[in-house]
């Protein structure tokens, strides 16, 4: 690692006022993918500005009859707490597939958001990569890239997201909380990851020197029907080829209401308008989902060793669909 | 000679010296206070810094599991974490088991079902055996399995790891011992978030 200063920050003021004017400087939490990335040399923070101590670890109800999750829960209490098991068993699931029980026990929520992506060449400093380094190119398009993109991509980039709890958060409309120099904000979690266009080394929407302070769950946590189907290479510990987080509101077996949002699939978790609108007022059938899962497809473009992703995301589609209209 | 020393042969850590932190933590129950720089590892303070090199370095990248040990109860990868975050808490390294001369049922449990071969993953899958003890969840051998997946064992010992863990588990149940205090120092004040996670089961 490379030396860095230190800065404890003992309240929200005195993060954000470390942080100001400071670009060198980096907020750390649980610290699984950034102290990560400093040892491979991709990470090369100035100064980390420990913010733990920071009294952002509530889960409590929030204004609009849903669930506000402060930025320093950890991602083991958050798919443990009854609250959310009871009411958004979705956002559970998907935090239970990802990494290990060590890893969810140190990893933050917001943490969990601004996690960088596992592509092999954005991690290895020997290779260009326009994440890594703007403008050396991208190693992944004409390289080994089973893991990568096959939607949203540019021909910069075709890095994923590798979060499980953003894909379960897009689906179920959530929302980020983010205070900083100009006051706060709230950014739509759909809208709080980026597009890798010809700037893939900006991975989010949020501004220098902002600290995210909690996730707010809307009232609606789809308990009913839901899904998160993750495949991956081996059963555990692994990062998604592709995962699917799916809910349902059915009246008798038509489908009143329907969230579709894809993971390991894209620069950020993929929900597509246009193919959850599908379903809404037909039948809940595998007919009704594989139209879904070839509307929300029909942008995808395999890059060589990714190609198989194509069908494994209709399919896994189907799959979850059909897995939430069953559940109750 | 003068006393100007040419840059090349400063040793790092010495010329940055000026950039360490105080940090006070209980390690196995005794309060260890010293000045570290902040890029040290909880990890290398434990192994490079105190002598302790009952937890291993394995992957140093959070995949291997083998640096696993309790932080406030709660089981975490010592390779990513940084030491002066977890000033004032309460660590447990493998060392910190044994009472009063014998083994941590744990500890025994391994033994007796012959739960490794080389031994070099040990200390970290029975910290960690023994936080997800502390967690609760240790039902069945599938959950065992999935829970334990943090931790690699490359000379495959898997199944008798998952039987250590269910007869340490049993054998705690059976002399009373509340899951929370398969480690003694889970039971600190130090307030770590998850000590307090069976409110919300």
């Amino acid at each position: 690692m490379h030396p860095f200063s230190y800065v404890r920050a003992e309240s929200v003021t005195a993060a954000l006022q470390a942080a100001a004017g400071n670009p060198g400087a980096k907020f750390i939490a649980g610290g699984t993918n950034l102290i990560d990335l400093m040892k491979e040399d991709v990470a090369r923070p100035a100064e980390l500005i420990d913010i733990t101590r920071l009294p952002l670890a509530d889960i409590e109800e929030n204004d609009e009859g849903g669930i506000r999750v402060g930025a320093l829960v950890t991602n083991s209490r958050l798919a443990y707490d009854g609250r959310i098991g009871a009411r958004y068993p979705l956002l559970s699931k998907a935090i239970l597939a990802g990494a290990s029980a060590q890893l969810r026990n140190m990893a933050s929520t917001g943490g969990n958001l601004l996690q960088r992506t596992r592509c092999y060449y954005f991690y290895d400093v020997a290779t260009p990569c326009n994440k890594r380094d703007p403008g050396t190119g991208c190693s992944a398009i004409d390289g080994v890239n089973r893991i990568h993109a096959i939607l949203g991509a540019s021909e910069h980039c075709i890095a994923t997201h590798p979060s499980d709890m953003c894909v379960a958060l897009a689906a179920l409309d959530a929302q980020v909380r983010v205070t900083g120099p100009d006051g706060e904000r709230t950014i739509p979690v759909t809208g709080f990851h980026r597009l890798p266009g010809d700037t893939p080394h900006v991975d989010t929407v949020l501004a220098p020197g902002e600290l995210i302070t909690a996730i707010d769950l809307p009232a609606r946590g789809f308990a009913g029907h839901h899904a998160y189907v993750k495949v991956r290479d081996r059963a555990s510990f692994a990062f998604a080829l592709v995962s699917v987080a799916a809910a349902l509101e059915l009246d008798g077996d038509t489908i009143v209401d329907a969230r579709l949002a894809l993971g390991g699939v894209a620069h950020k978790p993929w929900r597509d308008p246009e193919a959850e609108a599908s379903m809404r007022g037909r039948k809940a059938t595998e007919e009704t989902y594989g139209e879904a899962a070839k509307l929300a497809l029909r942008g995808a473009r395999g890059y060589g060793y990714n190609n198989f992703k194509i069908g494994l995301a209709r399919r896994a589609i189907v799959r979850a669909m059909t897995t939430a209209a069953a559940t109750s | 000679m003068n006393d100007l020393t040419p840059p090349s042969r400063i040793h790092p850590s010495t010329a940055l010296a000026a950039a360490d932190v105080p940090v006070s933590l209980t390690i196995n129950g005794g309060v260890r206070t010293l000045s570290i720089a902040p890029w040290t590892t909880l990890l290398d303070l434990l192994r490079e810094h105190l002598d302790l090199t009952g937890t291993k370095k394995g992957c140093d990248h959070g995949q291997c599991g083998a640096c696993t040990v309790l932080v406030d109860g709660v089981r975490i990868k010592s390779c990513l974490s940084l030491a002066v975050m977890k000033h004032g808490a309460q660590i447990t390294t493998i060392e910190g088991l044994a009472k009063d001369g014998a083994p941590h049922p744990m500890q025994q449990a391994f033994m007796d079902q012959d739960a490794f071969q080389c031994g070099y993953c040990t200390p970290g899958q029975i910290c960690s055996a023994i936080g997800l003890l502390n967690e609760g969840r240790a039902n069945n051998a599938a959950e065992i399995r999935e829970l334990m997946s943090g931790n690699i064992c490359r000379c495959g010992a898997y199944p008798n790891i998952v039987a250590a863990i269910q007869q340490a588990r049993a054998q705690m149940q059976e002399e009373g011992a509340e899951v929370g205090s398969a480690v003694q120092s889970t039971q600190s004040t130090t307030g770590g978030t998850q000590g307090s996670r069976g409110e919300d089961r």
